[in-house]
Parts: C-alpha cells; sequence; structure tokens
C-alpha cells in the first residue's frame, strides 16, 4: 500500500491528509527524521514557511528529506511548501531545502487583503480529468502567496495565471504550488501527484547549492 | 474560463486561518519583540500597545493600538500581522484594513465600544478573529462573519483555568450536538441563541466551520500542548511570553510544544530552565467587573 508523508510541523497539514484518505491513501503525519523512513511520497503544506523551516532544522528533518528526495522519491510543496523546496527566494533569512532550480518571490501578491481565487488552465492535469470535463479548469486558492519568478534548466511550467505570473512548477519528481488544491473539493492535483508517485520519471539530476539563502544545517 | 481573480472570499478569509494552524501567535508591542517572535518561530505576530497583563494593571480605557506602532510592526517582520479593535467598533476595524493588517481580532481584551452588538464583519475584506465561551457564542461570531473563533479565557492572568474551560464547553457542545436527532436542532439552536444552518452544519460534521485557537492565560509550553491536547487548532499566547524573564526561550518552547504536543519527551526537554514564568492571577481573586472574558454578547 502506498503511504503518503505530509509534514506536520506547522500549517493546514490535516486538510492534506484529509484528500489523501478520500483517495484511499494512507496518510503519516511527519515531525521527527525517523517518521520519512518507508514513505512513498511526501507532501509539505501550506503554513507559515519561516516557522516551517525552523522546525524542521531543529528536529533534524532537513537533510532526511534532502536524502529521500535525491533517492528520486515524489515530493510536493504547496505555498509555504513551495518556498521550502526552492532554490533561491531573494533577500529572507529563512532555512531551505534548495533542491528546486526556481527563485520564488514570497508574498509576491501583497497582504491578506490581497489574497484571492481564480479559475486556472493547467494542462498536465488532462490525465487525470475525466473528459466529459476536460475544459473545467481549476479553481486554484492563494493565500498571501508566493509566485515563481524564474526557472532553471529542467523545470516545467504547469500552471501560469493570466497576467503570465508561474503558479505550479514540476522538476522531474518535485512538484510546487504556489495556491492551495487542500483548500478545495477538486481533488485533480493530488491525484497527479500520486501518479508521480507510481511511476517515477526518470533518475534524479542534482541542482546547484543554494546560494544568497540561508542553507539550513542542523 | 472565467479569468477574474476574486478577491476576499469566505474561502480566501477561513483560508489564511487554516495556514496558523499548529502554530503559535504572538502579542508583540514593538518591531523588536515581533522580530524575536518570528525568530522563535511564531506564525503570525498580534501588533499591540500594550500587553493584556499591562492593560489589566493600567486600567482606563484601552483602545484599537496607535497606526504608527502597528506599521512599524508590519515593517518588522514577514510573517502575518494582527490587530485588535474593540467589539463593535467598526470605524477602528476600518482603519486596521486600511492599513493593511492581515487579521481583526474584535477583543474583549480591548474596553467594548458597543455593549449589544458585534461588528457586521462580513462587510470586510479582512478576516476577523473573534473570541468565545461556549459553542454557541463562537456560532454568533461565525454568523457575523468571523473567519477564526478563539476562546477567550481569561487575558492577561497567566492562568489557563478559563481557557480550558471554555475549550471544553466549546468542543463538548459539539459532541452534545453530534448525539441529538435532527428535530431536537431547532430547539438547541434557541437555546444557544445561534443561527439553526451553523447550529446543523456543526451537528453534521462535529467541528466548527472555522479554525479554532485557544487563547486567554498560556504560560508555558504545557499550558499549549494542553490546549491542543484538548482539540483546538493552535496558540495565542498574549502577555506569557513577553512578561517572563526569558522571552526568546520560551517562545521557542512553547512553539516546540505546541507542534509536539503529543509527545511528553519533547515538552519536558523544552520547559527545563526557562526562568520565571510571568507571574499569575488567581481568577477566583478577581471582581467580576475585572473579568475581560465577560465582555461580548
Amino acid at each position: 500500500m502506498t503511504t503518503v508523508g505530509v509534514l506536520a510541523l506547522q500549517g493546514d497539514f490535516r486538510e492534506h491528509v484529509e484528500v489523501l484518505a478520500r483517495l484511499g491513501v494512507e496518510a503519516r503525519e511527519v515531525r521527527r527524521a525517523d517518521e520519512v523512513d518507508g514513505l512513498d511520497g511526501l507532501i509539505i503544506p501550506g503554513g507559515e514557511s519561516t516557522t516551517i523551516g525552523r522546525l524542521a532544522v531543529k528536529y533534524g528533518l532537513v537533510e532526511p528529506i534532502r536524502r529521500f528526495i535525491a533517492a528520486g522519491r515524489p515530493v510536493w510543496g504547496t505555498c509555504a511548501g513551495l518556498i521550502f523546496l526552492a532554490r533561491d527566494i531573494g533577500g529572507y533569512d529563512q532555512p531551505l531545502l534548495g533542491v528546486l532550480n526556481v527563485v520564488v518571490e514570497r508574498n509576491a501578491f501583497g497582504r491578506q487583503v490581497d489574497s484571492f481565487e481564480v479559475d486556472l488552465s493547467v494542462p498536465a492535469l488532462a490525465d487525470v480529468t475525466p473528459p466529459e470535463e476536460a475544459e473545467r479548469p481549476f479553481r486554484a486558492v492563494f493565500i498571501r502567496a508566493p509566485a515563481v519568478k524564474a526557472v532553471g534548466p529542467g523545470v516545467q511550467v504547469l500552471a501560469r495565471l493570466p497576467d503570465g505570473t508561474i503558479v505550479a512548477v514540476r522538476q522531474e519528481h518535485i512538484l510546487g504550488t504556489a495556491f492551495h488544491p487542500e483548500l478545495t473539493d477538486d481533488t485533480r492535483f493530488h491525484r497527479y501527484f500520486l501518479q508521480m508517485i507510481h511511476a517515477p520519471v526518470g533518475g534524479w539530476r542534482p541542482v546547484t547549492t543554494p546560494t544568497n539563502a540561508t542553507r539550513a544545517e542542523e | 474560463m472565467a479569468e477574474e481573480k476574486q478577491v476576499a472570499t469566505w474561502r480566501v478569509k477561513v483560508g489564511l486561518a487554516q495556514m496558523l494552524k499548529g502554530g503559535v501567535i504572538m502579542d508583540v508591542t514593538s518591531a523588536e519583540e515581533a522580530r524575536i517572535a518570528e525568530d522563535a518561530g511564531a506564525c503570525a505576530v498580534m501588533a499591540l500597545e500594550r500587553v493584556p497583563a499591562d492593560i489589566r494593571a493600567q486600567g482606563g480605557v484601552a483602545r484599537m493600538a496607535d497606526p504608527e506602532k502597528i506599521l512599524e510592526i508590519m515593517e518588522a517582520v514577514s510573517i502575518p500581522v494582527m490587530a485588535k479593535c474593540r467589539i463593535g467598533h467598526f470605524v477602528e476595524a476600518q482603519v486596521l484594513e486600511a492599513l493593511g493588517v492581515d487579521f481583526i481580532d474584535e477583543s474583549e481584551v480591548l474596553t467594548p465600544a458597543d455593549e449589544e452588538h458585534h461588528i457586521d464583519k462580513h462587510q470586510f475584506k479582512v478576516p476577523f478573529v473573534c473570541g468565545c465561551r461556549n459553542l454557541g457564542e463562537a456560532l454568533r461570531r461565525i454568523g457575523e462573519g468571523a473567519a477564526m473563533i478563539r476562546t477567550k479565557g481569561e487575558a492577561g492572568t497567566g492562568n489557563i483555568v478559563e481557557a480550558v474551560r471554555h475549550a471544553r464547553a466549546v468542543l463538548g457542545e459539539i459532541r452534545r450536538l453530534q448525539s441529538m436527532r435532527p428535530e431536537e436542532l431547532m430547539a438547541e439552536a434557541k437555546k444557544m441563541g445561534a443561527p439553526y444552518e451553523l447550529v446543523k452544519e456543526v451537528a453534521e460534521t462535529g467541528r466548527l466551520p472555522v479554525v479554532n485557537f485557544a487563547a486567554g492565560g498560556v504560560a508555558t509550553p504545557a499550558d499549549a500542548a494542553l490546549m491542543m491536547q484538548l482539540g483546538v487548532d493552535g496558540i495565542f499566547v498574549g502577555s506569557g511570553i513577553f512578561k517572563s524573564s526569558n522571552p526568546y526561550e520560551r517562545a521557542k518552547a512553547i512553539v516546540e510544544a505546541t507542534t509536539h504536543y503529543n509527545d511528553p519527551d519533547v515538552i519536558a526537554r523544552v520547559s527545563r530552565g526557562l526562568g520565571e514564568a510571568m507571574p499569575g492571577l488567581d481568577v477566583r481573586q478577581l471582581a467580576e467587573a475585572e473579568r475581560l472574558a465577560t465582555r461580548g454578547w
């Protein structure tokens, strides 16, 4: 049976666990390093990226998660999770995994009064969309959300806002969304991630080390 | 395909509260305290002029903080910033929204501006959190548009007893609703003074439709873990951090105890050598007029 871990240090981890349960997948809340062992995939939820990053360092989760990803296991970050995966987030001094070859801007759309929802066209979801709903957009919820400002080699853009802003990316077995599929009833992004777990694509290609962002060390 | 961005939807308002879950929201009164809170792992800060213990000690009318103070704190940190307005004072709330705060606490800690009505929170783009002592009060506030609920506890006392009482009341009443037959719910809604539709929803889902935090009296890591084990989604700490002898270490310890609330080994480790907690007050010694939790209708 497939077991998907959800990093449960802070944020909306229970929302992810509930979607996975609805899809018949066993979910495990991950708070300690030994809980990463044996997982088939890992979701890093929404929340406050500074809080999640600091607790991950404190509890020795950074290296086990990097090893997990280096071994080719799928990982998906939503919002704060995308920030935590990123290689570069500009001037902020906070721990990062640094495995996703993108530049992310935190709070890219402003403060909470600027948070929004919008319909996105996501062609990559075609495989998990029933034919009769082929035209159905994905309702994406952005909460004090980040945006992807630049992508490096090997990173595929999965979705953009109407103005061209990149909001969903994939680099082999690493998935990142600036929005929160776990806050809606649409399970297609979760099913897309589960497909990544059952059918891993290619091997692991190392990316450059974090540069101007703090490298998280125990 | 509709490509219009929609702001300030219910899902977006409740969604920010969902992002705060499992975290600690700390009262701060300066940019420096806000940075200490962020460094210690706070998931948000509450910008104030005085913490509740000082409001209690100094007396007088407690109002919304000076906008200058709130802006200074918003400048200092990247995490969400909340601020308090008086119960029923919808113009203070308009001011806070204009400043761009991320959440407004319509709070009994400040002196109420209206002794019958709370703010119509649906009219605002910014989400609101409100205090409650029981399920009826929680559902009235949600009916008015609160996107997040917290226990009132008894702010500024460093005494967890009232927060425990309020959390047990809310969570116990939810369990009781779940055991009722559908035809009993209307009478129950009348008795609780709560909107019928929300009573029905809670009876069906077994939980509040919004995030529910503990507040009012949290002073130690064990207090935070106690509230989490009772079933709340996260923790507000008011005077408990910056009225203690070692705020940074205590703040970090409370954050860790909130994440690992089911792990006594962690709570034991982080509780060691924190120094003096804030001085506490016996709630039973407070005169009725000194109780903040009775404010709110």
